[in-house]
């Protein structure tokens, strides 16, 4: 058998994985676009942040391809898919025959275009390492630095950056920050303790034009900086199956395991969709576990397993400068909200189940609520109010505990 | 209080420097004394409250806590000892009669600790146990003096129902209701694997527990609680409960306070009511109605089950078992006056009763004199502590001991002599569920099972080193003793010589 | 393979489970020194109410969300267990959020902390099972 991974991130680490899992033997080909040995993408904030380092941004042990029995391509890009004759064709016209066939090519950050844009002189986007290495090495005490986007790339940049230099400014068209998966009273909180770490912010409002190095907003403030960063969203990369006649709405479409609607061929990761496991709409899940457990799932089953990858919900966790926000699910329900100081928790429940959360601060054992979601555990077998207060075992029935923590022998 | 006239009997004392604060004396201590000052950051204690049952002291992970015996003295007085004194102002204040639990703790001779055990030398070589074949199981029960052969000349089996133990030891009565439900069922498992058995005392067989059958002793006494036919079917022996050597000639009171859910029913009496025992059975007034109960038992069980009468040693205590041996009774028990128990009145288990020692060789011999030695097995009981006390027990001609406060020991038990205050921390002599479940049976009956199994091992090192290979031939070898520092009338009662003779 | 498993039928709420992970963990051979004056952070937690009480650890799944949703690899599994790289962590938390258990929790580092079996520090077999006084937590085989 033999297997063409394209993709070296989450989600083609994860094929690797699931197709170990079933098939100790098979030949596995792993394509990577950048040069490099398989790293976090997510790291790249902590980077320059200070809390990582490139050799420990990677993300599986020096070894991993040698250890898998992976023949490892770096700085290889696929540029064509022959779903007939089963190959990949390369951007170098090299042409990789495969059996099954995984795509997991990611997201790239979309640039909107802006009157101006292309005339800034220092401009960055914020996914890659290559992202991340040119950044860090504009950065100064002196510089001033305009980020487009308070979402979660955009912000994380700043956390990574705010102490490197003199002025830092973000800017979003939403009136709150982090939109996608804060409320507002969150993202007040929130947007205080950033606030605290050289950091300001002007929303609902958005860059109308750039005079040179001068966003020109639409209220019409001007802001002059230095360094731009945009990180206004991102955009699956699908092209590589929509032009091989497979379906693509926003992501390439996948069913839960993880196939794509052109035979033998799998895709995983951000470029994908997938169904939430709380609305049950097909949606893009840019998320690295999710990246991870799509990938794995499909290299089961490229592998001749039986895996299915159901329980995909939008998550995620995120801090900056040690405030932690954890967020789940979807926020459509009654609530249940209890907000403290540099705290704040929300509950979202509806039809006898919990349906999200947003918990800023006091976020420990965060992951038992998850699971509520994930299982859709009916909320009446259980002490909600209990658990409401704190996110514990001692909610559930004795004998569900039981199950949980294995009981003792006889 | 304006005038305490109580100072501590025990003082906590705590290793300030090794103290973690990490409460587990606190969370453990059921009778209050640990307490935590959140201020100052600090443990406290409150001596006055300790029963010094070392709970706290063995759980505590650095090892920061001792109890010590106070030093505080009434002043000095041979006669008017501090405890008299101590009893006689709790009795000014209460106008009650004192109650006390375990065994007598007064100064008595322990006879067992006077007696020593002979060795073989040159002649009558010894018998190393790890290489020779050494037989410690014991048959209880009525033997038969004749062998009888039908007329093809095989042989009749002619035998009374008897038990087989594995080991001459038996786990003696304590009650469902006296001990928790966890101590019962450690007893009953360890009894199981050991090949022995343990006794339901008078609190009638959890449902849970005849599973254990086989090896469980069904005890009828003066209250007749939970007693049924069943109840009697399930054992595989009963015993009829005449006495106890903590408190002979009175009766048991089981308050109704702790006559709740499975106590209640497993007695079979309504939840809140006090269990009274009566001092005796109202329908035994002579070795004739003894025979009477006797004989009902057998009669309700079919014949199929040895019958056991367990009387307290008291002054004529030879008298009454040869009457016992004779009312068709297949073992006698005798409880020592030094015997355990859950609640007794104080003055009663310390003034009454005799040594076991004495009374089981004045038994014996005057069975043999009698010549009814083999109507009945000996059973004694009432403070047997160590593998060596069973030695010197069987060489007095005891067929195999009842252990009761040995076993609670090893289950946990510090002797702290509370057991009346229901408020046992080690989860034994207690019904309050976050106490019980202190004792993990699974812990509890390996615990038995070590101390029977090295007890095993003991008594054949023993036996061997006298050159003896089966325990039945140390039964009533009282040559096999010798006497240190008795009187000529105590060596003549215990039936032995004196060392050096 | 061997883990740790919790029966509440047994558990005491003595917390020296928590007491002997916290010394495990410390790295210091003394209790006394490890745990005097300090605020523990043990790697596995007593859960109570009245009448109930119970110690949760890692339950060393067979699919493991938090290693699943690592976004170093700090966290993996080694012959089973699972087990965690602190030099790796970020402390982005994406395992606290993934745990169904809450067994994962911040260390004082800034970085998680969880129950590796102490295959890590100079006990080699669980401290909390050792240090158990009703064996409430045991270390075997299901």
């Amino acid at each position: 058998m033999q297997y063409v991974i394209i993709g070296n991130s989450a989600a083609g680490v994860g094929c690797v994985e699931g197709i170990r899992q079933a098939d100790k033997t098979g030949k596995i080909t792993v394509l990577s676009s950048e040069p490099y040995h398989t790293y976090s993408r997510p790291l790249i904030s902590y980077l320059l942040y200070g809390k990582t380092d490139e050799e420990k941004m990677k993300y599986r042990r020096a070894s991993f391809y040698e250890d898998n029995g992976c023949e490892f391509l770096p700085g290889r890009t696929a540029a064509a898919i022959d779903p007939k004759g089963k190959t990949v064709r390369l951007t170098d016209g090299t042409e990789i025959p495969y059996d099954r066939l995984m795509v997991a090519t990611g997201s790239r950050p979309f640039v909107p275009p802006i009157p101006g844009l292309d005339r800034v002189s220092s401009q960055f986007t914020f996914m890659s390492l290559d992202d991340a290495r040119a950044l860090e090495k504009e950065l100064s005490p002196d510089k001033r630095v305009l980020i487009m986007g308070a979402g979660l790339i955009g912000l994380k940049c700043a956390e990574g950056i705010a102490a490197k230099v003199g002025e830092l400014t973000v800017v979003d068209l939403a009136p709150h920050i982090l939109p996608s998966i804060l409320d507002p009273d969150a993202a007040a909180l929130v947007q205080k303790h950033i606030e605290g770490h050289n950091i300001r912010f002007i929303l609902s409002d958005s860059v109308k034009e750039f005079s040179g190095n001068a966003a020109v907003l639409a209220s019409g403030k001007t802001v002059p900086f230095d360094i731009l960063i945009v990180a206004v969203g991102v955009r699956p990369n699908t092209a590589l199956i929509s032009d091989a006649g497979g379906a693509v709405n926003r992501g390439i479409v996948t069913d839960d395991a993880c196939r794509t609607t052109l035979p033998d061929i799998f895709a995983a990761g951000d470029c994908t969709e997938s169904r939430d496991a709380v609305s049950g709409e097909h949606r893009v899940l840019a998320l690295l576990p999710n990246a991870y457990m799509q990938g794995e799932c499909a290299g089961i089953n490229m592998a001749g397993g039986t895996a299915v990858y159901d329980k995909a919900i939008a998550m995620n966790a995120i801090g900056f400068f040690g405030l932690h926000v954890l967020t789940a699910g979807s926020y459509q329900g009654e609530d249940y909200i209890s907000a403290g100081e540099e705290t704040y928790k929300r509950l979202i429940s509806s039809d006898n189940r919990l349906r999200g959360f947003i918990l800023v601060g006091d976020v420990a054992r965060a992951g038992i609520y998850t699971n509520l979601i994930k299982n859709k555990t009916a909320l009446s077998s259980i002490d909600y109010d209990l658990i409401k207060e704190r996110p514990q075992l001692l909610a559930f029935s004795r004998k569900e505990r039981k199950i949980m923590l294995g009981g003792a022998a006889e | 209080m304006p005038v305490n006239y109580f100072y501590p009997d025990y003082e906590v004392v705590r290793d300030r420097d090794k103290c973690i604060q990490c409460r587990v004396c606190e969370r453990q201590c059921a009778n209050e004394v640990h307490s935590y000052d959140k201020d100052r950051n600090l443990m406290l204690a409150d001596s006055s409250k300790c029963v010094d049952c070392q709970r706290c002291v063995s759980l505590c992970p650095t090892g920061a806590l001792k109890i010590v015996k106070s030093d505080n003295t009434f002043k000095e007085n041979s006669n008017w000892s501090g405890t008299i004194i101590k009893e006689l102002y709790r009795q000014a204040e209460s106008g009650g009669v004192l109650l006390s639990s375990m065994g007598n703790p007064l100064p008595f001779p322990v006879y067992w600790d006077k007696m020593l055990i002979n060795a073989s030398q040159v002649t009558n070589p010894s018998i190393d146990p790890l290489r020779e074949p050494m037989e410690t199981k014991v048959y209880l029960g009525k033997k038969s003096s004749e062998i009888q052969r039908d007329k093809n000349g095989n042989l009749v089996n002619n035998l009374s129902p008897y038990l087989t133990l594995s080991v001459p030891i038996m786990f003696s009565a304590m009650s469902y209701g006296s001990i928790s439900y966890n101590a019962h069922e450690s007893l009953a498992r360890a009894a199981t694997a050991l090949g022995i058995y343990y006794n339901t005392g008078e609190g009638g067989l959890h449902e849970d527990f005849y599973k254990y059958g086989k090896n469980t002793i069904v005890q009828v006494a003066s209250g007749r609680f939970g007693v049924y036919k069943d109840y009697l079917e399930a054992g595989a022996a009963i015993e009829i409960k005449m006495g106890q050597g903590a408190k002979p000639g009175i009766g048991g009171h089981l308050p109704g306070e702790k006559i709740v859910g499975d106590v209640s029913r497993t007695r079979m009496i309504p939840e809140g009511s006090d269990a009274i025992s009566p001092a005796p059975h109202h329908d035994i007034y002579s070795i004739e109605d003894l025979r009477q109960l006797v004989d009902s038992l057998k009669e309700a069980t079919d014949y199929k089950k040895p019958v056991i009468v367990k009387i307290a040693a008291v002054h004529n205590v030879a008298a009454i078992a040869s009457g016992i041996a004779r009312s068709g009774a297949d073992i006698i028990a005798i409880d020592g006056f030094r015997g355990g128990t859950g609640a007794a009145p104080t003055r009663i288990r310390d003034n009454v009763g005799i040594p076991i020692e004495l009374a089981l060789a004045s038994v014996d011999e005057r069975l043999r004199q009698e010549g009814i030695r083999d109507n009945v097995s000996i059973v004694v009981g009432g403070s047997i502590r160590s593998s060596s006390d069973i030695i010197k027990a069987v060489a007095l001609g005891a067929d195999a001991v009842y252990i009761a406060t040995a076993a609670l020991l090893a289950l946990g038990c510090h002797l702290c002599r509370s057991c009346q205050t229901g408020k046992c921390n080690w989860g034994i002599a207690t019904q309050k569920p976050e106490l019980v479940k202190r004792l993990n049976p699974n812990v509890g009956y390996k615990r038995l099972i070590n101390l029977i199994t090295a007890w095993d091992h003991e008594i054949k090192e023993m036996m061997g080193g006298m050159g003896i290979n089966s325990i039945e031939a140390l039964k009533g070898n009282r040559l096999m003793l010798r006497g240190v520092g008795l009187t000529e009338k105590e060596l003549e009662i215990l039936g032995i010589k004196h060392a050096g003779e | 393979m061997k883990r740790v498993y919790v029966n509440e039928e047994w558990c005491l709420g003595c917390h020296l489970c928590e007491y002997y992970c916290a010394f495990a963990n410390s790295g210091i051979k003394d209790m006394v020194k490890a745990l005097k004056d300090v605020q523990i952070n043990p790697r596995l937690r007593i859960e109570e109410a009245p009448g109930v009480s119970f110690a949760v650890s890692c339950r060393h799944c067979d699919e493991p969300l938090c290693v699943k949703g690592c976004i170093t690899g700090s966290l993996h599994i080694e012959n089973g267990v699972i087990t965690f790289d602190k030099e790796k962590c970020v402390g982005c938390y994406t395992c606290i959020l993934s745990c169904p258990y809450g067994a994962i929790m911040p260390s004082e580092t800034g970085a998680v902390q969880k129950c590796e079996l102490c295959l890590k520090n100079s006990f080699g077999t669980p401290a909390c099972v050792k240090g158990c006084p009703n064996q409430a937590i045991v270390f075997e085989e299901r």
